[in-house]
């Protein structure tokens, strides 16, 4: 994880690096998953896959990215709870299948 | 040239492109009421499908709402409406659209299928905006290029040709019926692209060049201006052929052609009676077995051979018997042994192996011959024995109709297609046993060449100028006008005015043509004589080389007409 940048004193910045694990990637039943929760945050939430780039909390520009199964992302909060979101957001995009996705939430 | 018209499944269409500068709050409003009814629904759906078969499947409709209440998506699709005028339907399409051929480009087939849960909810979003005014194909009020994965005959015979540009199909080949419809219309089309349509919204400005085969989508500037000039050009030829609309099909040295039409469907007798047709030379009557679900009733024949013996006004209008294989229709059991269909189980085989079938068509023909001059044909004649078989169950139902006391026309002639080298082997035996020959050059050709046209292998073999069908051609009119029994020939070479001298040489004096070639022939017939063309045919008739034969043709013709010859 890298280290959380302040830019205003409530606004944070963070990245986090994480693998995508279920076998079904990021499409649309855990992309709904992702976005939901990423909504509950009132950080902005951008994700990175290779060279596109995305709104975490667009499930259609989510669905673009193409993310299956062994990919790397990069999820991107920048705002007053960027950690806590980024926390959450990494912890749901690792899990290994669809069902432990929807028991989290 | 226009704009697109798409058609799925559904019929949908996009009514127009932009809207009013101050429509545009109402149409935001459409949009979000369009939304809300949608979401509705697809929770429904969702609450309905989880009960049913449980969670898992229920879900996809939740990434449906979820995909539907994307703010991202909507301020894309509100910006199209706001800053772009844009229709909502029209800006729900191309939005949809383009994030859908996103989905198809990832490198994912698991993902690219995504594509399709993106058409859902725009087909669902459609559905909603335009409500009532969804509208059929045949309502179409606007001038449109139609775009779909595929047409049935009957939607492209019903499409009302002020307001059709032309169209383009997903499937289909150039002898499907939608393809001969177009062309009997006059409408540019190109059919069998392969998959297209997701690449397009309605509403985009499309050029389809017939011609070529080109679907040209969102064209540039300098190809519009290209194309505009081109369509200039082709109207011009057309409105002066259409002086010879009512002009009689005479050859300079007086003698009288015979110029039918050949049609598939009753609507387009209408075009055959403008540009004075002598008569229907072939009324293909397939279409009633593929578009209705079951069997055609008596009625349904009956009433579409009124309409067109009505419409000729006295006329003659040759009827042929079904001419399909078993493969294409439905109710009947598929044959067993059909590996190869055109060599199997087809036309009047098929006919004649349905018995009820076949008098339920020569019933309603007969019925329908109280009211103009019907001419039974009976298509794919072999050998002579089917022609009696045909013959002797035509006898029968005139019986039968006598004894239910229903009249009909005892007079009616009976006429076989030459289509079959058999045929014409036989023809000094056929000329005694029926009143008119038809030749079917496609069939013949491809019988007597042994070569599926269709099949890009091979097709170039398939030509009408290979002596041998000339040949054939010329042994079927000599026997016909020996024997008295007028003899007329269908099928693409008539239609082409690259062979109407050729055929006059040959002693052909009926043509049954498209009814959109009407005019073209008919511009042939006027600026030749009799034996102008016997010497055109008899050079022809010595030469060994078909590629050659063509060129000499095409150069005749030229020399004639030079405004025919692209």
């Amino acid at each position: 994880m890298l280290p959380g940048r302040c830019s205003r004193m409530s606004d944070m910045n963070a990245r986090r690096r994480v693998r995508v694990n279920n076998p079904q990637g990021l499409h649309l039943r855990p992309g709904e998953l992702f976005v939901r929760l990423a909504s509950q945050f009132d950080s902005q939430i951008e994700v990175t896959c290779g060279d596109r780039r995305a709104d975490g909390k667009s499930l259609i520009d989510l669905c673009t990215l193409g993310a299956t199964q062994g990919m790397e992302l990069e999820i991107e909060a920048s705002g007053p709870d960027a950690e806590a979101a980024l926390e959450a957001l990494a912890e749901l995009v690792e899990k290994e299948s669809v069902d432990e996705m929807n028991a989290e939430q | 040239m226009g704009e697109a018209l798409v058609v799925d499944q559904e019929g949908f269409r996009i009514p127009e492109r932009f809207v009013a500068r101050d429509a545009v709050t109402h149409e935001l409003d459409r949009l979000h009421a369009s939304l809300q009814a949608a979401a509705q629904e697809i929770a429904a759906n969702r609450d309905a499908v989880t009960r049913q078969l449980g969670e898992h499947y229920g879900a996809i409709f939740s990434a449906h709402l979820e995909m539907l209440k994307d703010s991202k998506l909507q301020g894309e699709i509100e910006d199209l409406i706001r800053q772009q005028h844009y229709s909502p339907e029209y800006a729900v399409s191309r939005t949809m659209r383009r994030y859908a051929k996103v989905f198809q480009l990832l490198d994912n087939a698991f993902m690219a299928e995504r594509a399709t849960d993106i058409f859902d909810i725009e087909k669902r979003l459609l559905r909603h905006l335009l409500g009532r005014r969804r509208e059929e194909l045949s309502q179409v009020t606007s001038p449109v290029v139609i775009l779909a994965h595929n047409l049935t005959p009957s939607e492209t015979a019903n499409l009302n040709p002020k307001f059709a540009l032309g169209f383009v199909t997903e499937s289909g080949g150039p002898g499907s019926h939608t393809a001969i419809v177009a062309e009997a219309m006059q409408l540019p089309a190109v059919v069998a692209t392969g998959p297209f349509l997701t690449d397009v919204s309605g509403g985009d400005r499309v050029i389809i060049d017939g011609d070529q085969g080109l679907v040209i989508l969102q064209p540039d500037e300098e190809t519009i201006a290209r194309y505009q000039h081109a369509a200039e050009e082709h109207r011009t030829l057309a409105a002066r052929l259409e002086s010879l609309a009512d002009q009689p099909a005479v050859t300079e040295d007086g003698v009288r052609i015979q110029l039918y039409g050949n049609i598939e469907f009753p609507q387009e007798v209408e075009m055959c009676r403008r540009r004075s047709a002598d008569g229907i030379g072939l009324y293909r009557t397939e279409f009633l077995y593929l578009n209705a679900g079951a069997e055609p009733t008596e009625e349904t024949h009956y009433d579409a051979y009124v309409k067109v013996l009505h419409d000729m006004q006295g006329k003659p209008v040759c009827i042929r018997t079904l001419d399909l294989g078993a493969d294409k229709l439905r109710n009947l059991p598929s044959p067993e042994d059909e590996r190869n269909p055109v060599l199997g189980l087809r036309s009047i085989r098929l006919s004649l192996r349905n018995v009820p079938l076949f008098r339920t068509q020569l019933r309603a023909i007969l019925r329908a011959s109280l009211h103009g001059e019907a001419q039974i044909m009976f298509p794919l004649i072999s050998n002579l024995q089917e022609l009696r078989q045909a013959k002797m169950l035509l006898a029968d139902v005139m019986e039968d109709l006598q004894e239910s006391q229903v009249s009909y026309d005892p007079n009616i002639k009976i006429g076989m297609m030459v289509e079959v080298p058999a045929a014409v082997m036989l023809i000094d035996r056929f000329v005694q046993e029926v009143d008119f020959f038809s030749i079917g050059t496609n069939d013949l050709i491809q019988y007597t060449l042994a070569v599926d046209r269709g099949n890009k292998d091979v097709a170039s073999l398939y030509t009408a100028t290979n002596p041998a069908v000339l040949r054939l051609i010329r042994t079927t009119i000599r026997a016909a006008d020996r024997a008295g029994k007028p003899v007329n020939l269908c099928g693409q070479m008539s239609g082409s005015s690259m062979y109407t001298m050729l055929l006059l040489g040959l002693g052909l004096r009926q043509y049954s043509v498209p009814p959109a070639a009407l005019l073209e022939i008919k511009r042939v017939v006027r600026s030749v004589n009799i034996k102008q063309c016997e010497r055109v045919a008899r050079r022809v008739m010595q030469m060994d080389n078909p590629p050659a034969i063509k060129n000499y043709l095409r150069e005749q013709l030229k020399l004639l007409a030079p405004e025919l010859v692209s």
